[in-house]
């Protein structure tokens, strides 16, 4: 745990913060494991995880946005239940109302604090202008480009001068360039003390961006959710990229999200391996299609077999939460290892490298039905049945039990298309049904 | 900064403003002068006369005039009728759909609700309606005036409710999240993003309302009831009488009433507000060619609607969203302050069991109804349920025959389009049932000639659903598709075996399912009419509904309504449910 902020009290603070569904037989599904975090003034701190691993669930549970299962989230001391906290979020995909204008995008929140219209036109005009978006007050929003759209997003959340201010992946629906320019922006608001902003909790997926922003990075663990690791940042800003401190820790956060166990979590660990033990022999599908993966296998042959995964990602223009779900797959299919960040080819990933299409998909089944246990009982199942069929939704029942629904669904997605590339069943879409493929 | 003063103060960038000779210019103005205040000498007479009308003694058999020199005033009743009909539709549904999408508890009743009240056609509120409105005002006209309202509400609300509720529950989380996260009060939640995000659905289903409301309006102007026999001054009743007198001289002229204020609504109302609400479409990015309305153009310059809404209804709106804003805090501060004590939920049971109690009496009522039909009546009701079945659905085979192919034509060639898209409108803005009388002339004299009147009348209110389906469809077919079926030289039937079929599948389906409830519903006016001084029937469902509303025999009423109900429910469940999920699924034309 950091020991900078000692002494401070904190904005928001979670104590064993946690998200389950209860399930019907009484057993729940855990999406988040209890867990603490606290918000310090002054901080910026960046949550960062693969994509589906229950950040941005996290961060509405801090924001008072969603219900907790468990734990107690406290603002300035008290339950938030009892208290509307002061915050605001910057939405992924901006949230902007269409049909208002920029003015009237950014006045909305001041209108349900019941500001009067005179009062309420003068502070957002002068956020808007802090914000470089004067000259586009009475523009609509699908006038504006990605990154305009933005500003007004961040214009709108900081009209209500928020304690905390939350943002939810704010860059990633952007540009590499317009994403930069952003963040530099934020920054000199937020170092130029502009606004009166105390702190900043940012989730995203992308590690560098983590780096150039935070002074405090928490990496969130997947299957449930937990506490991974955590950094403390201590650079200056402007950060350099190029600064061998910044490649430094931005390696080390690679290793750690790929790195299976980390001393500092042995309990969360623990809690992972009661909670695999509970799903026995299911094992979670990483969302992947396999003709991604091998596609992966043969870049990494063309590296000699072995390459560090941030090297990999640079080369591929991609970022962890794109690339960590095919590593997943592969590594689960035995075709690949994972040493220190670095992904390593097993002799069957190489044979798999070299193999041809119709041999792919030979190896392809015999790993899965080896290694997945999902894709086995589906076989067997089918080839009990007389005519080799089953409908889709029985598979979905059996998966219900052990995951939420949208995730069941998803799960049985992934199966469905990886079987199919096996050549295990077919499945009809119209009629949801799936039948054994003769061999 | 600028002021907020120096702000732009218009919404969206402007056309070039029409050029306009100079020396015009004080003869233009006049002239708006003159017009507004012709309109408005006008608009007080329509009021005064309305007044007098409704507020005047019971006429119930009153004489409806044959002459053309009363279908202004007559037109005008109707209108109002037909407006005020649609504004209660609209606050209904709104309430309606709200509840819906907001209470899970209410959903789960609501819904299903909606789909067999969407399926029971306007006459079979008849009764009920009319003896509660005229018990309500016995001495006043305001009751059959009400009575007739109501029916035509009953026709034009479901739709709308339906399009609110299902809007509602696709506003995207991210949007109702910021709501939340910004403590939007419900009113605010309300106004800037329940509201516009379902207008444009609004905007198309009142449309389609309205015509509903002009098609069964001749039903819903002038029935008689048992021995009672309600006439109502109006377009519709011009044209039955005329119709009932055989002349011809009097329905043509009513006709043309009709069309005309039909497509004055269509220019002066629809058509800019349709203009108006592109500026609700959901998307991102704008499309490349925005709409363009001079009317709504002129409004948004210098009318008194701007002035209006700056004036008053902005300073209005304003108050109550600052108000609701300060109530929302302050209920809030106690509900936190009374999170302790647990809420007492007895007004809830109290309620739901009245709600139960009358239920069981009401259906005891209804099966002791029905329990005073003989065998024989149940016999003749089934067969009458067949008959309309096979109407209806040899009216929809013939629809979807002459449509998909005019359809596909015009969606193919834009040319050809914008060439046919005013005509196939204005013609499909005609109510059939205006136009019937006319059709009944030449065909009463033919052999089989009701049959076949009746499954017209059918095929001509619900084709135009299935027309513009197709349309649509057709021009949402992806160009890369069309080029990969000229590439691969494909004849012209497997062009239509694999690209116009299936591309066009999912509106085929929507238009259908409407259709098929339209023609149902229409049966009542399709199969029963008062022709040339006599009753002209084809046996049927709708038939017998509008002979039993006629007769008064509530009994035969019930039954026929409950029969036409549950088959229209379960043609819904069993049929077109089943061809919407293969529409979604298989033939989704995705990216």
């Amino acid at each position: 745990m950091s020991t900078t902020t000692a002494g401070v009290e904190p904005i928001i603070a979670a104590s064993k913060l946690e998200k389950f569904y209860p399930q019907p037989d009484g057993s729940r599904i855990q999406v988040i494991s209890p867990t603490d975090i606290a918000i310090y003034p002054g901080q910026i701190i960046a949550l960062l995880g693969p994509s589906g691993c229950g950040k941005s669930t996290m961060l509405r549970m801090l924001t008072g946005l969603s219900p907790t299962s468990g734990g107690t989230v406290f603002w300035h001391g008290q339950p938030v239940r009892d208290e509307s906290p002061n915050v605001s979020i910057v939405f992924q995909s901006f949230a902007l109302f269409p049909w208002l204008t920029v003015l009237e995008n950014v006045e909305a929140p001041l209108e349900a604090r019941g500001v009067p219209d005179v009062e309420r036109h003068k502070r957002a005009l002068r956020i808007i202008d802090s914000v470089g978006l004067d000259g586009f007050e009475s523009a609509y929003p699908k006038e504006l480009s990605g990154g305009m759209k933005q500003r007004v997003g961040v214009a709108r959340a900081l009209v209500v001068e928020p304690e905390v201010l939350f943002m939810d992946e704010p860059f990633s629906a952007l540009d590499v360039l317009t994403a930069e320019t952003m963040r530099g922006e934020l920054m000199e608001l937020w170092l130029g003390k502009k606004i009166p902003t105390r702190a900043i909790f940012i989730v995203t997926h992308n590690i560098e961006e983590a780096v150039i922003l935070a002074d405090r990075i928490i990496v969130l663990g997947r299957n449930p959710a937990h506490i991974h690791a955590e950094f403390n940042v201590n650079m200056a800003h402007p950060r350099d990229r190029k600064d061998p401190r910044f490649t430094e820790l931005v390696d080390l956060i690679y290793k750690a999200l790929t790195q299976q166990v980390h001393p500092e979590n042995a309990l969360a660990e623990q809690h992972r391996a009661a909670e695999a033990a509970r799903r026995k022999d299911i094992v979670m599908l990483p969302h992947t299609r396999p003709g991604g993966m091998a596609g992966l296998l043969e870049i990494l042959e063309d590296h000699n077999g072995r390459a560090d995964l941030h090297v990999l990602a640079a080369e591929l223009s991609l970022e962890v939460d794109a690339l960590l779900p095919t590593v997943d797959t592969a590594v689960l299919l035995g075709l690949l290892k994972l040493v220190e960040g670095d992904a390593i080819l097993t002799p069957e990933g190489k044979a798999f490298a070299h193999a041809d299409i119709q041999e792919r998909k030979a190896m392809f089944r015999k790993s899965v039905l080896a290694n997945v246990p999902l894709l086995r009982q589906m076989q067997q199942a089918l080839k009990s049945k007389t005519n080799r069929t089953l409908p889709a939704e029985f598979f979905q029942d059996l998966l219900d039990e052990h995951f939420s629904e949208d995730e069941a669904r998803r799960q049985l997605e992934t199966a469905i298309q990886w079987g199919r590339y096996a050549e295990l069943f077919d499945y009809d879409a119209a009629s949801g049904k799936l039948t054994l493929t003769e061999t | 900064m600028p002021s907020p003063a120096l702000l732009p103060q218009h919404q969206t960038p402007l056309p070039p403003t029409a050029a306009r000779p100079a020396g015009s210019r004080w003869a233009y103005a006049f002239l708006i002068d003159i017009a507004v205040f012709v309109s408005v000498f006008a608009v007080i007479y329509g009021v005064y006369s309305i007044g007098r009308s409704w507020l005047g003694p019971v006429r119930a058999e009153s004489e409806i005039s044959q002459d053309p020199r009363s279908l202004p005033l007559y037109a005008l009743y109707s209108l109002v009728r037909i407006l005020v009909a649609y504004v209660l539709s609209l606050v209904f549904a709104l309430a309606y759909g709200y509840t819906a999408a907001r209470s899970r508890r209410a959903e789960i009743i609501l819904i299903p609700l909606l789909d067999i009240l969407q399926s029971i056609p306007v006459l079979s509120f008849l009764p009920g309606v009319m003896l509660a409105m005229v018990a309500l005002f016995p001495s006043r006209q305001l009751g059959v005036e009400l009575g007739s309202i109501i029916l035509i509400f009953t026709g034009q609300v479901w739709n709308i409710a339906f399009s609110f509720y299902s809007s509602l529950k696709t506003i995207p989380r991210d949007l109702r999240e910021a709501a939340i996260i910004y403590r939007f009060s419900g009113w605010q939640r309300f106004l800037e993003l329940d509201l516009p995000f379902s207008t444009i659905g609004l905007v198309w289903n009142s449309m389609m309302s309205v015509a509903g409301g002009w098609f069964f309006l001749m039903a819903c102007e002038m029935f008689v009831l048992g021995d009672r026999d309600f006439r109502l001054p109006g377009l519709g009743s011009f044209l039955q009488t005329a119709a009932g007198h055989g002349n011809t001289r009097a329905m043509l002229w009513g006709l043309a009433a009709m069309v005309t204020v039909i497509v004055l609504m269509d220019q002066l109302i629809w058509r800019p507000v349709i203009t108006w609400a592109d500026k609700f479409k959901f998307e991102q990015v704008e499309s490349a060619a925005a709409a363009q309305n001079s009317l709504l153009n002129f409004i948004r310059r210098e009318s008194f609607l701007i002035r209006f809404y700056r004036r008053i209804l902005h300073p209005v709106v304003e108050w109550l969203t600052l108000r609701f804003a300060i109530g929302a805090k302050r209920a809030a501060a106690k509900i936190k302050a009374n999170r302790a004590a647990k809420p007492r939920r007895w007004y809830g049971w109290v309620f739901a069991g009245a709600a139960v109690v009358l239920l069981i009496y009401g259906a005891s009522r209804a099966v002791g109804e029905l329990a005073r039909l003989h065998r024989g009546d149940y016999f003749d009701l089934f067969r009458s349920a067949g008959l309309t079945f096979l109407r209806v659905n040899l009216a929809l085979i013939l629809g979807a025959l002459w449509t998909v192919p005019v359809g596909v034509a015009i969606g193919f060639s834009p040319r050809f389009a914008r060439l046919m898209q005013p005509l196939v409108q204005l013609a499909a803005s005609i109510p059939a049932t205006a136009l019937f009388p006319v059709i009944l002339l030449f065909l009463i004299r033919m052999r089989g000639g009701v049959e076949i009147a009746a499954m017209a009348l059918m095929l001509l209110g619900t084709q135009w659903y299935i027309l513009f389906n197709v349309i649509a469809g057709a021009m949402a077919i992806p160009t890369d598709l069309k080029e990969a079926a000229s590439i691969f030289k494909f004849g012209s039937l497997d062009r239509w075996r694999y690209l116009i079929l299936p591309g066009i599948f999912p509106y085929l389906v929507t238009g259908m399912v409407t259709a098929s409830g339209g023609a149902w519903n229409a049966s009542i006016v399709a199969e029963y009419f008062h022709f040339q001084g006599r009753i002209v029937k084809a046996p049927g469902l709708g038939s017998t509904i509008s002979s039993a509303s006629d007769a008064g025999r509530f009994d035969l009423l019930l039954a026929s309504t409950l029969i036409m109900a549950v088959i229209v429910v379960l043609i819904n469940r069993l049929l077109w449910r089943k061809l919407y999920r293969l529409a979604s699924t298989r033939f989704k034309l995705e990216t």
